[in-house]
């Protein structure tokens, strides 16, 4: 009988389940009540058995990942917004071609994100629906503006040195098609944020007002990408299932200090100043201790009431509204075509 | 007396002029593409275009001898030292606008490097060679839109044919030559752009026809390319373009 039940008794009913049959088989859930098959999808998960998107799972494992994935997915896109700001005043043809290039990777992101999402179930044009409709976020730090060039590399630098940490820790999250996306995901991204660091560094060893730049937006974007990984674990409503469930792995605390310790290395190495007085390294933690994080601002951001809400969100509307002729010409073109091919 | 050296070094600002003005305005796509998958390829299609332009100004560049670099001439020349197509700056418009501009332009661009595959000049004839199978691409993606969008509903029909009933007066510019022209055609480095024209106007009528659309008439032909003339239009992207060269002139990047 399937009881809630140690680690070992769940380990020995994976391995009934999947050694002997081989194949995971679906319909073994039919004989199963729903705490059986609850037990069935924990043992799953805690013997590192990725979940796919035919197998049983709980609406709200499948509602979570839905909204997360569909988050992620949007993050990409609207993160296009506030780069573009700068594609066609980049100040070299190579800085402006390693820029398009780096954006161009993150509509693909989306494009992986939206198709992981949609084996949950939900389309591509419903989730867009949700983020028009303003039902679904996005990463609230796109909700600040790009106000110079050396925001090219403090972007790159912090907001992909940020989504980087959560990013490398979700390559072992429990969904087998978001784990795989990630891992596609991670290999570009290191990338870009080698990118946004050369810029910054550079600009750093520049003239006095390319300094001024470089420190300018390292203060700006520094505090929202410390944000980004979300409340403080004390705070966080969605930790609950999403760490026994190990859709999380780590926790926003963790994913922050981490984040944290690396960074302030490499802002010492090019010169530039972290805006936070109160951050010292700590001996006895290992671990940099840091100042007070304005969750004011955070809130209002993600309510709506950042800089850029309103300009991304119409900037995307606007956007797919003006493409709406297009994409109907296509699909009569194309239906056109099958017509043909029926009659002929 | 011009020079064949003075020849070449026009000819290729030309060529990379209108890769870079073409492609910054593909640029001015980004974000802003009617589906994601769409949004890439205009944008793969910009970065196509920078490509060959960094190659054709670091050779004129090189042919100056003044130390300049791709970056010089990119970011600090001004409207009238430009030498890009009269189409290429026309502005994006609808995407049914970009596709026809920069089908008619692809088509250009898709005969030429054909023809200029055999220059007498190895740079070019390498350029063209590489750059060519781009170009296929470009030509490729824009001609299947074309006929998607002429074939496709009522209203994405009256547009197309609108956008090149508009985009049609600056074709005529894409043909014209003059004594640089005439001194690289006989020295074997360029080709004769009447030519070209032939080979152009197939490839548009073929595409126009299977698209269901009226391929306008050769009318009053806007022109200007040669001597550095341009629209209003190039001033503004110019100015985008090149501000942070222009405004912080002694910083690296």
């Amino acid at each position: 009988m399937l009881k809630k039940s140690s680690t070992d008794k769940n380990q020995l009913f994976v391995d009934y389940f999947f050694v002997k049959f081989g194949q995971p088989n679906k319909n073994i859930y039919n004989n199963m009540d729903e705490q059986q098959k609850l037990d069935a999808f924990q043992a799953k998960i805690d013997a590192e058995i990725k979940i796919e998107p035919k197998d049983w799972m709980p609406e709200e494992y499948r509602k979570h990942l839905q909204r997360q994935i569909s988050q992620h997915a949007h993050s990409e896109v609207i993160g296009m917004q506030p780069e573009g700001n700068w594609v066609l005043r980049a100040p070299s043809l190579r800085a402006k071609v390693v820029l398009l290039a780096k954006i161009q990777d993150e509509a693909g992101h989306g494009q992986y994100l939206y198709a992981a999402g949609e084996t949950l179930g939900k389309s591509r044009d419903e989730f867009i629906e949700e983020l028009q409709t303003e039902k679904a976020k996005y990463s609230s730090i796109f909700n600040y503006p790009t106000l110079t060039w050396a925001d090219m590399g403090a972007v790159g630098w912090l907001v992909d040195g940020a989504a980087i940490v959560n990013q490398v820790s979700l390559q072992r999250t429990s969904y087998g098609p978001y784990a795989r996306a990630m891992v596609r995901i991670c290999k570009e991204e290191s990338f870009h944020q080698r990118q946004g660091y050369e810029i910054i560094a550079h600009m750093a060893k520049g003239t006095p007002e390319q300094k001024a730049m470089a420190q300018d937006a390292l203060n700006r974007l520094w505090w929202p990408s410390l944000m980004m990984f979300g409340p403080h674990d004390a705070d966080s409503p969605n930790l609950g299932n999403g760490v026994k469930w190990k859709i999380k792995r780590e926790t926003n605390d963790e994913l922050r200090q981490k984040f944290i310790d690396k960074t302030v290395h490499q802002a010492e190495v090019i010169g530039l100043t972290i805006p936070d007085p109160d951050l010292k390294w700590n001996e006895e933690t290992g671990h940099y201790d840091y100042g007070k994080i304005d969750w004011d601002e955070f809130w209002n951001v993600v309510k709506g009431n950042g800089p850029c809400n309103k300009q991304r969100l119409e900037h995307h509307k606007r956007a797919h509204n003006n493409g709406k002729w297009v994409r109907e010409a296509a699909l009569a073109y194309a239906q056109k075509q099958k017509a043909k091919q029926m009659v002929a | 007396m011009m020079t064949q050296q003075d020849a070449l070094i026009n000819y290729c600002l030309r060529l990379g002029d209108s890769s870079l003005i073409l492609g910054q305005r593909m640029a001015e796509w980004c974000s802003n593409g009617p589906t994601l998958e769409e949004d890439i390829a205009l944008t793969n299609v910009s970065l196509d275009l920078f490509g060959q332009a960094r190659t054709m100004l670091t050779y004129a560049a090189n042919l100056e001898g003044k130390g300049n670099t791709e970056d010089d001439l990119a970011y600090r020349r001004s409207e009238r030292e430009y030498y890009n197509t009269l189409l290429s700056e026309r502005p994006n418009g609808h995407f049914g606008d970009t596709i026809a501009r920069n089908f008619l332009h692809d088509a250009f661009l898709y005969h030429l490097y054909t023809a200029l595959k055999n220059s007498k000049d190895e740079t070019i004839a390498a350029h063209a060679a590489k750059s060519i199978k781009e170009i296929a691409y470009h030509l490729r993606h824009t001609g299947e839109w074309v006929v998607r969008l002429g074939d496709g509903t009522e209203e994405s029909h009256q547009k197309i044919q609108q956008s090149f009933d508009d985009l049609w007066m600056f074709t005529g510019d894409l043909f014209e030559m003059n004594e640089v022209d005439d001194i690289l055609i006989k020295a074997g480095v360029a080709v004769d752009l009447n030519d070209i024209k032939k080979n152009w106007d197939s490839t548009v009528n073929e595409v126009l026809q299977r698209a269901t659309l009226q391929r306008p008439k050769d009318d009053y032909m806007q022109t200007g390319r040669l001597q550095g003339m341009h629209s209003e239009y190039l001033g503004h992207l110019l100015t985008d373009m090149q501000y942070l060269q222009r405004a912080y002139p002694d910083a690296t990047w």
